[in-house]
């Protein structure tokens, strides 16, 4: 028999209506997989086995009372250390925010708990959400489960590493850029940024507010499905979210996939992408062709605006997003000041890490005055232009095929030292979140390290029953060429 | 013959920003009270005091109240206006922004019209926009800098003037009405030493006849009318000499200082932030239909201008009688209800002004009043006794007739009784009747003070009038 934590959500949910096993006994056994994994690969910033282990007792006994309704009742996860919990400290993996305890739980945790959920921890990130190999942390590293000398991505990349270690059942990450996706991508798992404004964003802390989409991280996409329509709803206390009802599970992936469109663009296999990824997806578009699904080459414009445009629009966003850590109310204060103007400084100089400041410099100068206009409102402009080319792609096409990123999970400290060639890898999962749209990141392969290469689809905003469906059909027929070979 | 000084010379050129808190129930981006004077940090939550993960929801009613303030001061409504951020660091901002608006604010292009030493004259109103209030920072000797952030997130609106005014009697007259119209509105406390109505003064200087305009300067804390005026005066002549000396002005924001009644430069434009305004990426765009915008003219309160219409057109008070009416919004209502009921529309107005009435909400009704005004009106009581009859009646429920039998007013009208108080009276204050007769008119109200005071006011005038006379004649 497979071991408990090796499950998917809709295993675990059967057998835990059918009173096979019990929270407790599943929540044990991943706190056991915790105890013995992670101290080599450090998805955890904080871990409450006590706490775990009492919520999912409690859970038990209100199953015993017939009292339970949701799938994902009793079974363990994780959250990204940039969602607020009133019961964990919340340091976005940042020395200006360690140890600090917010007094409300984000709009997503209320709901997790609403679902009987139970929270092992609260796991590792890049700073404030700024990078893509999670080594931009101030506390530790996190490494790819699948390769310990590899990046598990970023910046969910605690999310990402925990779900591949099988350290949770699923986690929720955040994803401004493609924070989800590339880190599902490199660990091999599967990752779904919603359409914006479907999930609250209330109590994730900010980094670029109209790109930011918290979103599940799982072994399947089915159990992202599971995930999704728990948490997507509107939230009155988010004045971005949608008002649409959410589809449920069954619904999110019972779309009929025969007739869709999907389109793969070539220009964005041509250069600059690793020849195992660019295979990996070709050879996908042949796998939705064998189950019936149209596939078109096409090519895709004003790409080449969307990696600019995000990083001066993410960067200005941040930059006022970011102001509130002045060591004034709450989080580090440096002890050596004699001034207000000091106290900012020391606290905001050494409370922040390279990257961010990058950032917020990079921010604070295009929303300058005198260099608004050149920046920020020409990115603008170019977000408009994304936009609008993806609205045009979507008259003819139900889905767009893509890779997640030019290469797979890289060798710590390959990138680091050089941002640009970091920010490159984004190129990809940018413009999905510059146009507001959803999208699926799930495994089509292996590199010849057999490192995991993930392939994108990304849908129509709203359609997250379309992505899914397609993504879950793909998974059935990618398992069995697995076995094949 | 007046001198002609240096600064007939000149004149001044002024504008002024207003910023009105809006009285709404709950804060412009959370449920919390907007009520003035709690314990510090108790009317605060983690949305207004900028907390980490926070968002901000626009709250309804301060775009109603805005749209209001900017319909009646005759702006455009924009039916689409945005949240902007302006960025910068101060404790008493948790968020280190401000949620404001600037590119697109709710309103825009209005005018009062406002009386001048040349009558009318029409003051333009550049914008208007809504945004969220700070904290306060309290300097506490012993213990530091302490931050309160009840304030942080009560609603403001700005409100921009055009640079219109050329003198501090125009300003305050602008800024009178302004509060008069704010208050009517029902937006605001207006009250001026809790913050709710302040105002920055900008101000330049120009010889009289030059069309160009010189350098400006922005005075804050200007927290009284009577600080605005000074505050002007001496602005004014600060400006003048420094430019007569051949010296330039510098463009500066300076602080008023009430005490030394002089203003001191806290910072100039060198020093001035780059707010990096952008649009708030938390916040919708505040999107308006035409309707609602109609829907809120048709329920505008009447306004102070049609209360002054109605009392001088209609019932024929004089403008400086109604203008006082109307300084207090509840004796405006009062007398709008009053005033077409009673006998003698005149004797009224005079009764309600003369009485001090401060800003809690006068407990009287119709019939009380048409009572004590047929008293007066009809020469059954003097405008001495009526006063102090309308007083008693604030205090208690009462009739007028009732009052003056409780607490024995009726005049004494017995010519008998006051020849006999008067007879005393002058033997024992001999030196009235000396002067008397040496001429001095003086001596008769002296004699009158005093059969007042002797009656508790209850003496009639004329007739006591008509005993001395005699009296003196008959001496």
């Amino acid at each position: 028999m497979k071991a408990l934590i090796y499950e998917s959500i809709g295993e675990l949910s059967k057998k835990l209506c059918a009173s096979e096993i019990s929270s407790e006994e599943l929540t044990r056994a991943f706190v056991d997989q915790i105890e013995k994994l992670d101290d080599s690969i450090g998805a955890y910033l904080h871990f409450d086995p006590v706490l775990a282990i009492e919520r999912a007792i409690a859970i038990d006994l209100k199953r015993q009372k017939k009292q339970i309704l949701s799938p994902i009742s009793g079974i363990p996860m994780a959250i990204k250390d940039n969602i607020c919990t009133s019961d964990m400290p919340t340091t976005c993996a940042s020395k200006m925010l360690e140890g600090y305890m917010s007094p409300f739980d984000a709009h997503v945790v209320k709901k997790l708990r609403a679902n009987d959920a139970i929270i092992l921890g609260k796991l590792n990130m890049d700073e404030f959400a700024m990078g893509a190999s999670t080594e931009t942390s101030y506390f530790k590293k996190t490494r790819n489960p699948v390769d310990m000398g590899r990046v598990p991505g970023g910046s969910s990349g605690g999310p990402a590493a925990a779900v591949a270690a099988f350290e949770a059942a699923y986690t929720l990450g955040s994803d401004t850029g493609g924070s989800i996706r590339q880190p599902a991508a490199f660990c091999g798992v599967s990752g779904l940024k919603p359409t914006y404004g479907t999930i609250s964003r209330s109590g994730l802390i900010a980094f670029a507010s109209s790109l930011d989409q918290i979103g599940p991280i799982a072994k399947n996409v089915e159990d992202l499905a599971f995930v999704y329509t728990a948490l997507a709803g509107h939230d009155p206390m988010d004045s971005t979210s949608s008002e649409r009802m959410v589809e449920n599970k069954d619904a999110l992936i019972g779309e009929n996939i025969e007739k869709l469109r999907v389109a793969l663009p070539m220009n964005y296999l041509r250069e600059g992408i690793q020849k195992e990824v660019k295979d990996a997806v070709l050879e996908a578009a042949k796998t939705f062709e064998s189950i019936g699904v149209t596939v078109e080459p096409v090519e895709i414009e004003n790409m080449e605006y969307a990696l600019p445009a995000y990083y001066l629009l993410s960067s200005a966003e941040a930059s006022s997003n970011l102001a509130k850590f002045d060591g004034i109310q709450y989080g580090y204060r440096h002890s050596g000041f004699d001034s207000i103007g000091s106290l900012y400084n020391q606290s905001r100089g050494f409370g922040f890490g390279t990257e961010v400041k990058r950032r917020i410099l990079l921010g604070t100068y295009a929303l300058s005055s005198g260099y608004y206009d050149a920046y920020y409102l020409n990115a603008l402009r170019a977000r408009q232009m994304v936009k609008e080319t993806f609205d045009k792609l979507f008259e003819s096409f139900d889905v767009i095929l893509t890779p997640v990123a030019p290469t797979t999970a890289y060798k710590f400290g390959e990138h680091s030292k050089n941002p640009v060639e970091m920010y490159l890898g984004d190129i990809y999962t940018v413009p999905v979140n510059i146009a507001g749209l959803p999208a699926l990141s799930t495994n089509c392969g292996f590199d010849d390290d057999e490192m995991p290469i993930g392939m994108q689809l990304i849908g129509k905003a709203f359609s997250e029953k379309v992505i899914l469906s397609l993504g879950l059909a793909f998974e059935k027929e990618f398992a069995k060429k697995e076995v094949v070979l | 013959m007046k001198k002609i000084s240096i600064y007939d010379e000149y004149e001044s050129v002024i504008g002024v920003e207003v910023h009105v808190e809006l009285s709404t129930a709950s804060k412009i981006f959370c449920g919390c009270s907007t009520a003035f004077g709690g314990e510090p940090n108790t009317d605060c939550c983690p949305v207004c005091m900028g907390l980490p993960g926070t968002l901000p929801v626009l709250n309804d009613s301060v775009v109603e109240y805005a749209i209001k303030a900017g319909l009646a001061t005759n702006c455009e409504i924009n039916l689409y206006s945005q949240m902007d951020r302006k960025n910068y660091f101060y404790p008493d901002s948790p968020k280190a922004f401000q949620i404001s608006q600037n590119s697109d604010p709710i309103a825009i292009n209005g005018h009062l019209d406002v009386l001048s030493g040349e009558g009318l004259k029409r003051i333009g109103i550049t914008r208007i926009h809504m945004e969220e209030d700070a904290g306060k920072l309290i300097h506490d000797d012993t213990k530091g800098t302490l931050i309160d952030y009840n304030r942080c997130g009560v609603p403001l609106i700005e409100i921009v003037s055009e640079p219109d005014m050329r003198s501090a009697d125009e300003v305050k007259s602008f800024l009178q009405k302004l509060r008069a119209i704010v208050i009517y509105l029902g937006i605001t406390t207006g009250k001026m030493n809790e913050g709710a109505f302040r105002c920055d003064v900008n101000l330049s200087v120009r010889k009289k006849g030059v069309q160009t305009l010189g350098t400006r300067t922005e005075m804050k804390n200007l927290n009284s009318f009577a600080f605005v005026t000074k505050a002007i005066e001496v602005e004014m002549k600060r400006q003048i000499d420094v430019l007569e000396k051949g010296g330039t002005i510098t463009q500066e924001t300076r602080r008023w200082d009430p005490a030394k009644k002089a203003s001191f430069a806290m910072r100039s434009k060198e020093d001035a932030h780059d707010y990096r305004y952008f649009p708030d990426p938390d916040l919708m765009p505040v999107i308006l239909d035409q309707h609602e915008v109609d829907r809120i003219n048709d329920d505008m309160p009447m306004l102070p201008d049609e209360y002054l219409n109605i009392l001088t057109k209609k019932f024929g008070l004089k403008y400086s009688l109604a203008e006082q009416i109307i300084s207090n919004k509840n004796v405006a209502d009062f007398t709008m209800e009053t005033i077409g009921k009673v006998s003698n529309a005149e004797l009224f107005g005079n009764l309600i002004t003369n009485v001090v009435i401060d800003d809690s909400s006068l407990e009287i009704n119709v019939e009380q009043m048409i009572e004590l005004i047929h008293l007066l009106d009809s020469g059954k009581i003097n405008s001495g006794i009526a006063k102090k009859v309308f007083e008693f009646m604030m205090k208690s429920g009462e009739m007028p007739t009732q009052i003056i039998e409780i607490h024995d007013l009726w005049p004494i009208t017995s010519v008998d009784a006051l020849t006999k108080m008067a007879i005393q009276l002058l033997d024992s204050n001999p030196k009235i009747v000396e002067d008397y007769k040496s001429g001095k008119i003086k001596a008769k109200s002296a004699y009158l003070g005093l059969m007042m005071k002797e009656t508790s006011g209850k003496a009639d005038p004329n007739i006591s009038e008509e005993i001395f006379d005699d009296l003196l004649k008959k001496m």
